[in-house]
């Protein structure tokens, strides 16, 4: 079934129409790629799903609730997180605390147990997930290093780990492969399907085609703001409309 | 681990201990001077509280003010004791940041400094123009003093004594919380608000939560202050005042809890020790602040590592040859 639904979405800024009456599903449990060239929308469309920006027109529904024009620590709450285009992670804290941030959701406390030290319990369970989080990405190794001295590779790891530990159902990531090396791609695709199998759905904004191929289930591309294409990747490289629009026609030279 | 908590807690209980006896040592307006430092140190560390989620405050001094004017109200026309008045003081500050956050934390960063200052100054001037009840620029005077059994509190020593017992316990609950759940958060929502949000975090929550809990504390040195000279005015609450916790804060150092107090404690006695050089003090005050720009960025808190790196190189020197 359908773990996200967006439907009809128009956001424009001004005069200029980001995305124009887009529709598209996502299944639970998939991982969804969301491609097309430069300017196409995709990130814009992110913002939209996490809240960072409010549609102009239409709707989002997670499991079936819209969660349209929310904020994105209440969209958050309800079980989408979003890892960051650039390597945003918290750079002066070290790897442990990272995650420890994450476990925001699950263990709330106040600032009157958190004086006397009643939450001592929800602190441990807290510590604990954080631990298993960074096993489960493989930096456990690194957990007393500052974020800010990792491997490329290894801050993005983080920064699905500090996602990861906060439980979320839908994981949006943007441009995880963004500036790897082959090496890191495959690494990093490995990780993805590890999300994956944990039983998180992924959503993905990527340009490396030959990783989004390799990886999803389905994919979504856009076009100067439009729907241009869905389906499976088969579907869509046999697809004309899309063999246009990224290579600008010039197949019929 | 526990080895440094135990060498922690020896240090800090030396500290107590000499700071407990050192008044019998001074002079009298050196024990004047000492009460005025302990009650600065409270207000550096509330304003550090506030500070952790990155947006630097001009209203804290104010927020001081509100405090000391709300526990001299409640002790000289409602005729409460002290016992009662001062924590009250530390609520009534608490509440007043509550109402302030929902314009101040609709702005950031530079807006915000200037909007703090702004709503700052709106209360401290309605202080001089509503003479009644806040007795405009003379302000209130002839608040009275604590009582306590036989204990003249009017004394710089017994009243050193109760600063210094409430002062650390207010410092000990700081610095619980910045070591908590919450503190974490809070430089998380400094450091990226994005990425703090993204994972559920409402950064408009916290960071009203360390503007008014920093509020709650600063209105306690308040009240604490002036009920010791006795009287308040406008005057001691105003930018001036601001600026010096600012740069106590900059001196100091602003990534440690003890950076900010050590900050206060240097320049407080260098300022002390010019007292002769009346005309110069300012001078001083500014050639130190741009000396620790330029040579100590990371401000006083970042000493003990830099000797260490120097001293360290030394020994590689001899060692080579």
């Amino acid at each position: 079934m359908a773990i996200l639904e967006v439907q009809n979405l128009t956001k424009k800024f001004g005069g200029l129409t980001a995305l124009n009456d887009v529709s598209f599903k996502v299944g639970e449990g998939q991982i969804h790629g969301l491609i097309g060239p430069n300017g196409a929308g995709k990130s814009t469309m992110f913002k939209n799903i996490a809240g960072f920006y409010t549609p102009t027109r239409g709707d989002i529904l997670f499991e079936g609730k819209s969660i349209t024009g929310q904020t994105p620590s209440r969209i958050s709450m309800s079980g989408i997180v979003r890892t960051f285009q650039e390597t945003t992670l918290f750079q002066e804290m070290t790897v442990f605390e990272n995650v420890l941030v994450g476990t925001h959701n699950r263990s709330r406390t106040n600032i009157f147990s958190a004086i006397i030290g009643l939450d001592r319990l929800i602190q441990q369970q807290a510590r604990t997930s954080a631990m298993q989080a960074l096993e489960f990405m493989g930096l456990e190794d690194r957990k007393h290093q500052l974020a800010s001295e990792l491997p490329l590779g290894s801050q993005r790891a983080l920064a699905i780990a500090i996602a990861l530990v906060s439980k979320p159902k839908l994981m949006l990531m943007d441009e995880p492969f963004a500036g790897m090396n082959p090496e890191e791609t495959r690494g990093m695709m490995q990780l993805t399907r590890k999300v994956r199998e944990s039983g998180v759905t992924i959503v993905l904004v990527e340009h490396d085609m030959k990783a989004v191929m390799g990886l999803c289930d389905q994919l979504t591309v856009l076009n100067f703001g439009t729907l241009l294409a869905g389906g499976s990747p088969e579907q869509v490289r046999n697809n004309p409309d899309v063999i246009n629009a990224y290579l600008g026609g010039s197949h019929q030279v | 681990m526990p080895g440094t908590v135990i060498r922690k807690t020896v240090a800090i209980g030396i500290l107590f201990i000499a700071l407990a006896i050192l008044p019998h040592f001074l002079k009298y307006h050196h024990q004047d001077f000492l009460i005025f430092l302990v009650i600065n140190v409270l207000v550096v560390v509330s304003y550090r509280l506030v500070t952790l989620t990155g947006e630097w405050s001009l209203i804290h001094a104010v927020m001081m003010g509100v405090g000391a004017y709300g526990s001299a109200l409640l002790s000289k026309q409602a005729g409460l004791s002290f016992w009662i008045s001062f924590p009250l003081a530390g609520g009534i500050a608490a509440i007043v940041a509550a109402l302030l956050c929902f314009p101040l934390f609709r702005m950031t960063q530079f807006y915000f400094l200037i909007g703090s200052f702004a709503a700052g100054e709106a209360i401290r001037l309605s202080w001089i123009h509503f003479i009644k009840p806040f007795g405009g620029t003379s302000g209130i005077s002839a608040i009275p003093s604590p009582e306590l059994l036989d204990i003249d509190f009017l004394e710089p020593i017994p009243y050193f004594y109760l600063v210094l017992i409430i002062v650390t316990i207010c410092l000990f609950l700081l610095f619980r919380i910045e070591k908590s759940r919450i503190g974490l958060t809070l430089h998380a929502v400094h450091w990226k608000a994005s990425l703090a949000e993204s994972i559920g975090v409402n950064t408009w929550n916290y960071r009203s939560l360390a503007f008014i809990t920093g509020s709650f504390f600063v209105g306690l040195a308040g009240a604490l202050k002036v009920h010791y000279i006795g009287t308040v005015t406008p005057k001691q609450f105003d930018i001036g005042f601001m600026v010096f916790i600012l740069i106590w804060v900059i001196v100091g150092g602003y990534r440690t809890f003890y950076g900010a107090i050590l900050g206060a404690v240097v320049l407080s006695v260098l300022d002390e020790m010019f007292r002769e050089f009346n005309e110069l003090r300012p001078a001083i005050y500014g050639a130190i602040l741009i000396f620790s720009i330029l040579y100590l960025p990371a401000g006083l808190e970042s000493l003990p590592q830099r000797l260490k790196r120097v001293f360290g190189r030394k020994d590689r020197q001899m060692e080579r040859t």
